[in-house]
């Protein structure tokens, strides 16, 4: 390693100045086939909601081998301003660790806000997929009574994965 | 084999008690080590479908008239911690106007707005990994965090890299700012080292003549390395 990183700043309470797409929250147009979406409410330590954060999520294809053009990469935020965000995109298919085990589907999430120096990283599971969760070799790393926090959970269109940054129910954020 | 990306921590502190809207935004919890799986290494590879045109890098010509301050040249090679450029990457700023004053409509401290201001730009970097941006200078600006504090200028960055381990958004600042000392945002950097990275180098050879002074901002992303994946860590 020849240099070193440029730090990390918070993106401060002016980042829709520079961050929003108008199709940002869309990783596939809302009609298309297998469009699901995932609806997230961010609260914070005190369980109020954080309205002024953004969302990124990037996965795998549906079919892992196949090159759809999918993009795999949605942004959620912005105006909105209640603490709640969703993305519209397609269920991820299963990708191998590096040793070659599978994973079970899931998604990366990075959460960004004022009062936050880094981003803080995410993964949502699908709580409909036990069994490829049950031997998902990331869950397991995650304490056994704290793995919930990483399940969406099926609703009428899609799912819900809410974000809880501190305090009774805190999502597990990962090292990466 | 495998490919990890390096996991320097020049990253400032998620709980850094200065910057007091840490408080209820950072997890008590300890963070899960995240091995760097294919999701990791991979990413949105979005950098020209996200550039409109030359106006997206130049924030002095998004107008009908020009903005007030001093026009300038930011450019700067996006790189890994090998030293290799990142080609293509989206660079995405967004800053106040010369006054300090932010198009927003949450920013409501008594400086003027610029009508011909946005504030916004985005660029694609080019083979050598190199970005460039035309813009005014952004003047310091108060913030709420304690009894009279002021935020150094500065110019947000985001950058996408090329794969989710090497996301970054940062901030910019410039040479010499006397509000450095005072700020919990820069300062929550705690090696002075890396804060030094933060910070654009005034350079003659970027002045264009009568037009704009020039700014030299590299940025560097975790690079990949490769280790076997038994390693401990
Ligand atoms: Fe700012």
């Amino acid at each position: 390693m020849s240099f070193h990183t440029t730090p990390s700043q918070t993106v401060g309470p002016f980042l829709s100045i520079g961050l929003p797409w108008p199709e940002g929250e869309f990783a596939v147009p809302p009609d298309s086939p297998g469009a699901i979406r995932i609806a997230m409410t961010v609260s914070d330590g005190a369980g109020e909601p954080v309205p002024d954060a953004m969302i990124e999520t990037w996965q795998a294809d549906p079919e892992p081998s196949e090159t759809s053009g999918f993009r795999g990469f949605a942004r959620s935020g912005f105006e909105a301003g209640d603490g709640n965000y969703e993305v519209v995109t397609l269920k991820p298919g299963a990708v191998p660790m590096p040793d070659g085990r599978m994973q079970a589907p899931h998604v990366d999430v990075s959460v960004f806000a004022r009062g936050m120096l880094n981003r803080c990283v995410t993964r949502i599971y699908f709580a409909d997929e036990d069994e490829a969760n049950a031997s998902d070799p990331v869950l397991a790393s995650v304490p056994a009574d704290r793995r919930e926090t990483l399940l969406a959970q099926p609703t009428d269109d899609g799912y819900r994965f809410d974000i809880r940054l501190q305090g009774p129910g805190e999502t597990v954020f990962f090292a990466i | 084999m495998t490919t990890e990306y390096v996991r320097e921590d020049a990253d400032p502190p998620l709980d850094y008690p200065p910057y007091r809207s840490t408080a209820l935004r950072h997890p008590k919890e300890p963070l899960v080590y995240l091995p760097h799986t294919v999701t990791e290494i991979t990413g949105p590879q979005l950098g020209p479908a996200r550039v409109r045109g030359e106006l997206d890098s130049d924030l002095t010509r998004q107008h009908e008239g020009e903005p007030i301050g001093e026009r300038m040249t930011v450019t700067g090679r996006v790189l890994d911690t090998e030293g290799r450029p990142l080609r293509g990457t989206l660079v995405e700023i967004w800053q106040a106007n010369s006054a300090g004053r932010y198009r927003h409509r949450s920013d409501r401290w008594p400086a003027p707005l610029d009508p011909n201001f946005s504030g916004a730009g985005r660029a694609v970097t080019d083979d050598d990994g190199r970005y460039s941006f035309t813009t005014i200078k952004p003047g310091p600006y108060p913030w709420g965090n304690h009894h009279n504090a002021w935020r150094p200028a500065h110019i947000h960055f985001s950058l996408m890299g090329q794969a989710f381990a090497q996301r970054l958004v940062t901030q910019m600042y410039f040479p010499g700012d006397p509000l450095f000392p005072f700020d919990p945002i820069f300062n929550s950097v705690r090696d002075p080292k890396a804060r030094e990275r933060m910070i654009a180098a005034f350079t003659m050879d970027g002045t264009q003549p009568n037009w704009a002074t020039g700014y030299e901002f590299d940025i560097c992303l975790r690079g990949p390395e490769a280790t076997p994946f038994e390693e401990a860590h």
